[in-house]
């Protein structure tokens, strides 16, 4: 019999006989209706507790102030999405001071040594955000590959304040995501960071040193 | 660090547990190194659930648990038809080694020389390094605390954080005598010299292994759960993840992840949420321009199908592994996570381990314990850890024939002297008359107690008889 | 799955009292003070000549066929529908925690059921269902107090210690660092593993000394025997008694409040 045969039959033929189903009571996660200035501030606070950083901004702004943030780093280049709205706002942008920009319009074979030694930022969209747990919702796609926000040591987030759920539960119910998972969903909530060594906090220990959300209201 | 431990750090002799606890007690540095972390520990867990309804969530987790258990080989099966249809293959295997052999013959179909792993502690209970090691198949830890602990030759003493027995200082000295890295306690900088170096790994590596913290059914999606983005790397960068899990950890909806996945962070080191939450479903679509071209599923069994067959011992599977039974561990925190000598140190391993090592190996570890609660006081799934521990003392020694025990290796510490002692006890505590006779013929002749009374007057007096026992107080005061 | 809400029983005219082996044997002064507070309160309490031992030992050793023998011998010295309280929140807990499994199907499993739930620790009892009032007529003084993790996790009752304490005008009441922290007492624990329970009890007397209380009370003998012998061993400066006896001396103008 294969090991997955022999597995289940035996689970199945339990010696102690059929299990009872708990009843599994979710009303725990819900939480009181909440105004979408509340959720920016819980988002905010949280994140920023963890090591994140917030910009507030404007459909007419944002461009401008990511331009401040990368040269303030002294970025040289960024990454940005091919086809997403954002990345042509960025390439059609008269602004002067922006870094160089890049697209991950090629497979990572081609050019894995390059993305992981000499790009200084990327910028992504996000499916929304969680405000309880100070969360970005990423799909990564063929336009935002999965490396984009991980590789690069700076990694901005562009999040919609309409986007803004409450909680993880509520944000996964009203995307529907038990109809299709994409082929990677994550939920990012700060730079990477470790405590492995003596419990101090360190960031950037794989992937992103900085992570800044651009918050458009 | 001696070199037999480097050769194999995995033959650590469970039974050697008392010599070991000593020398951890009689170490202050290590103690103050465990000591600092679980104080920590335990303040974070708590001010992370302030204001939340803890009992309620408990309950739901637990009950969460308890029904993906229930519905377990329905559940895999339906995980399994699902990760299919996503492109991830699934395999089965019935113990450590098998699964060992599966990860390797999909190393030797694609020719592969260098895996990188992300944490899993599936693949410690299983030996996978050594077992790739030995065939000729280079595996090398990314998690910075199990980075660490591989570089040392040691095995994780934390579920959670492998590396938390040493300090700076010593992690700095390693990383230095290792990898050439300067010696400094600035941990930033310890911290920026391992991200260059494990960088050129994942680059390199031809397989990712790592763990999985839920994978869920109803999707057939793998969820893993980290800080460092070491496990989003090691699921993204290689052409090839293998995946590999417990059979028990899998649950029916994604709905069920949320509670869980709230318990867990906020159990195991106090945080809301960790940095990253990864959800995989499929290897890389032909439009896709990043991620594994191959992904596999590993289910291993290694004992858990013979826990699942009582209804006790089942709760042992609810477990999704956060370590705060540990971290509140009066016990573990004396003698930190080597001194048990299994893949699973502190309460978690006492009740887990002898059904994987067989209770006769591991007879000593449900001793090892005052029984005083707080492992199941904390546990975010509400495994009742005392209880079970009692079970497993009671089949430690085939001590209960109303309820035979059967977890195997049972009865191997029966011991002839200790059962005898126990008899008499009980024959005389059933026994009023006789009772009331020899506590006061005790109590009259208290100056013949001896002062000495083995390991209890090694650290304490002897408990002093008083001059008149309650009874004959009370038969005093009734005359 | 949870654990059931404790549902206090009216104040009862009788009470049985379980005085524990180790009360017995070793600090019959505690039970004789748990009994006075009792009778203060205008409650008859009867006093099972047959008791023995709640039979723990062997039960959290692992000899369940011998724990089960003298449970059983406890088990028909209760027949009147009273409360039966316990001065140890150990004792306690394996009657009202552990005897319905232990009894699991046997033919004693109803009459198990029935104790458990009749079951009270003594100062849970005299807070919550004897609402006692204590009037200290003792000097002013500073104490320590340590609950122990039976009382604590399985009689849930962590909170009643600091509640009588806080009763009496002229105690002031000090919290250790680590007061949730296991004493290292365990029971057959201290002798199996003796240098981790050493371990244990050396840093609980550190805690305790650090408050500079100089006194402790604790709710269980297990613990009492263990932190005071440890101190006195080691030559400490931190004395321990008993709760009952705590509050018995404080509040009994015979004894002048002496405690």
């Amino acid at each position: 019999m294969s090991a997955r045969d022999s597995i289940l039959q035996r689970l199945r033929n339990r010696s102690g006989g059929e299990l009872s189903v708990p009843e599994c009571d979710f009303s725990v996660l819900q939480r009181p209706v909440s105004s979408v200035a509340e959720r920016i501030e819980q988002f905010q606070k949280t994140i920023e507790s963890v090591h994140g950083e917030v910009h507030s901004c404007t459909r007419d702004s944002w461009v401008a102030q990511l331009a401040d943030i990368l040269s303030a780093r002294d970025a040289r280049c960024l990454l940005v999405p091919g086809a997403h709205e954002i990345g042509r706002r960025l390439r059609e942008s008269e602004q002067d001071d922006l870094p160089e920009l890049l697209i991950y319009d090629e497979p990572i074979e081609s050019w894995q040594p390059h993305l992981f030694n000499n790009v200084d930022a990327s910028i992504t969209s996000t499916r929304g955000g969680i405000a309880e747990t100070g969360s970005l919702i990423l799909w990564p796609t063929p336009d935002e590959p999965r490396l984009m926000s991980l590789v690069p040591p700076i990694h901005i987030a562009v999040l919609e304040a309409s986007e803004l759920y409450a909680t993880f539960h509520e944000a996964m119910q009203a995307q529907i995501w038990a109809s299709g998972m994409p082929t990677n969903a994550l939920l990012v909530s700060g730079p990477s960071k470790t405590a492995d060594i003596e419990q101090t906090l360190a960031y950037g220990v794989h992937g992103p040193k900085e992570l800044i959300v651009l918050v458009i209201e | 660090m001696n070199s037999e431990s480097s050769a194999n750090p995995h033959h650590i002799d469970v039974k050697e547990f008392h010599p070991r606890a000593q020398a951890a007690i009689a170490d202050p540095k290590l103690r103050q190194n465990f000591r600092r972390a679980m104080d920590g520990l335990i303040s974070k867990r708590k001010d992370a659930f302030e204001g939340m309804d803890l009992e309620a969530l408990r309950e739901l987790g637990a009950n969460i648990r308890l029904r993906a258990l229930a519905n377990l080989p329905d559940l895999l099966e339906q995980l399994e038809t699902k990760l299919t249809a996503n492109g991830i293959k699934v395999h089965w295997a019935i113990d450590g080694d098998e699964a060992c052999r599966i990860v390797r013959n999909i190393c030797v179909a694609r020719n592969a020389k260098t895996v990188i792993k992300g944490k899993s502690m599936v693949s410690e209970e299983m030996e996978l390094n050594h077992y790739l090691e030995e065939h000729g198949i280079e595996a090398l830890e990314s998690d910075l605390g199990e980075y660490i602990v591989q570089l040392a030759g040691e095995t994780p003493s934390h579920i959670i954080m492998p590396a938390i027995h040493k300090n700076t200082g010593e992690i700095s000295e390693l990383m230095h005598e290792k990898t050439g890295t300067d010696l400094s306690s600035d941990v930033e900088y310890l911290t920026a010299s391992a991200r260059q170096q494990l960088r050129e790994r994942f680059m390199n590596a031809d397989v990712g292994v790592t763990g999985v913290n839920f994978a869920v059914a109803e999707t057939g999606t793998l969820c893993l759960v980290e800080n460092e983005g070491n496990g989003r790397m090691t699921t993204t960068v290689p052409p090839c993840h293998i995946a590999v899990t417990g059979i028990e950890k899998v649950v029916g909806t994604l709905e069920d992840v949320v509670p869980l996945l709230a318990l867990l962070t906020r159990s195991a080191t106090g945080q809301h949420i960790t940095t990253y939450f990864n959800m995989i479903s499929g290897p890389r679509k032909p439009e896709e321009l990043d991620g594994p071209e191959e992904v596999h599923l590993v289910l291993v069994d290694n004992g858990r199908s013979s826990i699942y067959q009582d209804d006790e011992l089942l709760d042992t599977l609810r477990c999704i592994r956060c370590g705060a039974c540990m971290n509140h561990c009066p016990v573990y925190t004396r003698v930190g996570g080597h001194t048990y000598g299994t893949t699973y140190p502190g309460p978690i391993g006492k009740i887990l381990m002898p059904h994987l090592i067989g209770l006769d190996e591991g007879r000593h570890l449900p001793t090892a314990s005052s029984l005083c609660g707080a492992c199941g006081e904390v546990c975010p799934v509400k495994i009742p850890i005392p209880d079970l521990l009692v079970r497993l003392r009671q089949e430690s020694v085939d001590g209960d024939k109303l309820n035979p025990a059967k977890v195997r290796g049972h009865g191997a510490k029966r011991g002839t002297l200790e059962a005898l002692i126990w008899k008499g006890w009980s024959w005389m505590h059933a026994r009023p008359g006789i009772y009331r006779f020899g506590t006061a013929v005790a109590a009259r002749l208290r100056m013949l107690q001896p002062g000495q009374l083995g390991g209890w007057t090694k650290y304490r007096t002897a408990p002093k008889l008083a001059n008149k026992t309650l009874h004959q107080k009370m038969k005093e005061r009734d005359q | 799955m949870a654990d059931p809400i404790k549902i206090y029983p009216p104040k009862p005219s009788h009470v049985y009292f379980y005085a524990t082996c180790l009360i017995d044997m070793f600090y019959p002064d505690a039970g004789m003070a748990g009994i006075q507070l009792l009778e203060r309160e205008g409650i008859k309490v009867c006093f099972p000549e047959d008791q023995t031992c709640c039979g723990q030992p062997a039960y959290t050793s692992g000899y369940h066929d011998e724990a089960r023998a003298v449970a059983k011998a406890q088990l028909d010295l209760f027949p009147e529908d009273w409360p039966i309280v316990v001065p140890s929140g150990s004792c306690g807990g394996m009657m009202r925690k552990h005897y319905p499994s232990l009894f699991k199907h046997t033919r004693q499993e109803a009459k198990a059921i029935d104790i458990a739930a009749r079951t009270w620790e003594l100062t849970d009892f005299l807070l919550n269902v004897c609402h006692i009032k204590l009037e200290d007529v003792g000097e002013p003084t500073t104490v320590a107090m340590h609950t122990s993790c039976s009382a604590r996790r399985e009689m849930g009752v962590a909170e009643v210690g600091p509640r009588l304490i806080g009763q009496l005008n002229n105690v002031s009441l000090v919290e250790q660092t680590r007061a949730e922290e296991c004493c290292g007492f365990g029971g057959t624990f201290a002798v199996r593993h003796p240098e981790i329970s050493g371990a244990m009890v050396s840093e609980k007397v550190d805690t305790l000394t650090d408050t500079g209380a100089g006194e402790f009370v604790t709710t269980d003998c297990g613990c009492l025997m263990n932190i005071a012998g440890y101190a006195e061993k080691n030559r400490k400066p931190l004395a321990g008694q008993h709760i009952l006896s705590f509050l018995w001396n404080r509040t009994n103008p015979g004894k002048g409040g002496e405690s």
